[in-house]
């Protein structure tokens, strides 16, 4: 594999993961496990194919990994420097809240597939490969978090158990 | 045109620009005569372009250190078996077995009283880290009496720990980057027994590789770092396994070492 093939990836594969998560620690956490695990079975990539597709689908398995086991509270003590987000205006800022915190509320796997299409432009087979499963399931799922996600953003709860989000 | 009914995938491949050219033209057609779904394509449009927007910055942040670092395969240290100049030199120096009869727990109560308990509300389940460095304080200064078992009887010490910790553990060989093991020991961990083995370079510089088995529910991490006053502490979760490197050498040459430490665990 090609280090400044990877270095491409790496801003994508960060974008990704902290819409996924939501939380900057954890999703750059995510990431470092994905591109360990990369190295670690860097002789499975074939040459020639995506790189960025086959790291999402290391992430992918990462997570399912992950989900399955409850989660740990590990300390880390990151030297990164916290970012102050600058956004522009009182107004955006509550918009950006919303659309995040309503992200929040989709189901992981509704998310994962709302993100692939709306983040990455991936196309429906090639997300369904990254997460290998069929495409039906890649369509409904779209379909699902997408409409969820309105109506989220419109004030109206899809299920009566969810919070409505302001 | 064939007209077939429009689907709901049609109008998510209508969104996605997905949709044959063809087709295309059916939808907006379809779109045309629908207001309602007209107005739900629209949503979907816009909500994709605010998710794109939402996340856009992130793409422009300065890539973290250990994310750029990992652009290059992390550097395995050759353990070359030809290779081990400090094995035969460094034997002499090895330290005589000894039982060494501590408080242990006293000390790590005196240690946790006096330099965590601010910070840490569940004092008595430690993390890793934490747990690891206490152990490396306690022990790495003792200087005849540093391990329980000495590296001159490393196949009892091997199936002693084995054993007590119910499953296979055994040091691994740092002395082609430098490190001779001096032995090993057991300790209380937070709910059973760990193992602790000890290693010093030519300096004298010691190092501890702490091994608990006590991380069933736990999920794998990636390389951590964390420092616990002037002990510098790389630690990973391995399945079961949590491991943590222990020393009070700076963090590059601990890198070094926990990636040869990871490297042999790996391919044992």
């Amino acid at each position: 594999m090609d280090s400044a093939a990877i270095l491409a990836e790496i801003p994508r594969l960060r974008r990704y993961a902290r819409a996924m998560l939501g939380d900057r620690a954890a999703a750059d956490d995510l990431v470092q496990d994905t591109l360990e695990r990369a190295w670690a079975r860097c002789a499975l990539w074939r040459a020639g194919s995506d790189l960025g597709a086959w790291l999402f689908s290391i992430m992918h398995n990462l997570r399912v990994d992950q989900l399955r086991r409850p989660a740990m509270s590990t300390h880390s003590l990151d030297e990164d420097d916290f970012e102050v987000p600058t956004r522009a205006t009182q107004t955006d800022r509550l918009e950006v809240r919303d659309l995040e915190s309503a992200l929040r509320q989709l189901p992981d796997e509704q998310r994962e597939v709302l993100l692939l299409v709306a983040l990455e432009d991936l196309g429906y087979a090639e997300i369904a490969s990254t997460l290998g499963i069929p495409v039906g399931t890649v369509m409904s799922r779209l379909a699902r978090g997408r409409e969820r996600l309105r109506l989220l953003m419109d004030g109206r709860p899809p299920g009566a158990n969810l919070r409505v989000v302001r | 045109m064939s007209k077939l009914p429009i689907t709901e995938a049609d109008l998510q491949a209508y969104v996605d620009a997905e949709l044959p050219e063809a087709r295309c033209g059916e939808v907006d057609e379809y779109l045309a005569a629908h207001p309602e779904e007209y107005e739900r394509v629209r949503a979907y449009q816009t909500q994709k372009q605010a998710l794109k927007a939402l996340f856009r910055p992130v793409l422009d942040e300065p890539l973290p250190e250990r994310l750029q670092a990992l652009a290059s395969p992390p550097s395995p240290v050759a353990v070359d078996p030809q290779k081990r100049p400090f094995l035969a030199h460094w034997s002499l120096h090895r330290i005589a077995a000894g039982l060494l009869v501590a408080l242990v727990s006293g000390v790590a109560g005196w240690l946790g009283h006096a330099q965590y308990q601010a910070s840490d509300k569940q004092a008595q389940l430690m993390p890793l880290p934490r747990q690891a460095a206490v152990a490396h304080v306690v022990f790495s200064p003792d200087v005849r009496r540093p391990v329980e078992v000495s590296a001159d009887q490393e196949d009892q010490l091997v199936a002693w720990l084995s054993k007590r910790l119910g499953t296979p553990v055994r040091p691994p060989k740092l002395a082609a980057i430098g490190y001779e093991l001096i032995g090993g020991r057991l300790l209380p961990g937070n709910s059973g027994p760990v193992a602790q083995f000890m290693y010093h370079d030519a300096s004298g510089q010691r190092l501890t590789l702490y091994v608990t088995t006590e991380n069933a529910a736990n999920r794998d991490t990636g390389f951590r770092f964390a420092k616990e006053g002037p002990v510098n502490v790389f630690y990973w979760i391995d399945g079961k396994f949590g491991y943590a490197l222990s020393a009070g050498i700076d963090k590059s040459e601990l890198a070094r070492v926990a990636t040869a430490v990871y490297d042999q665990l790996e391919h044992k």
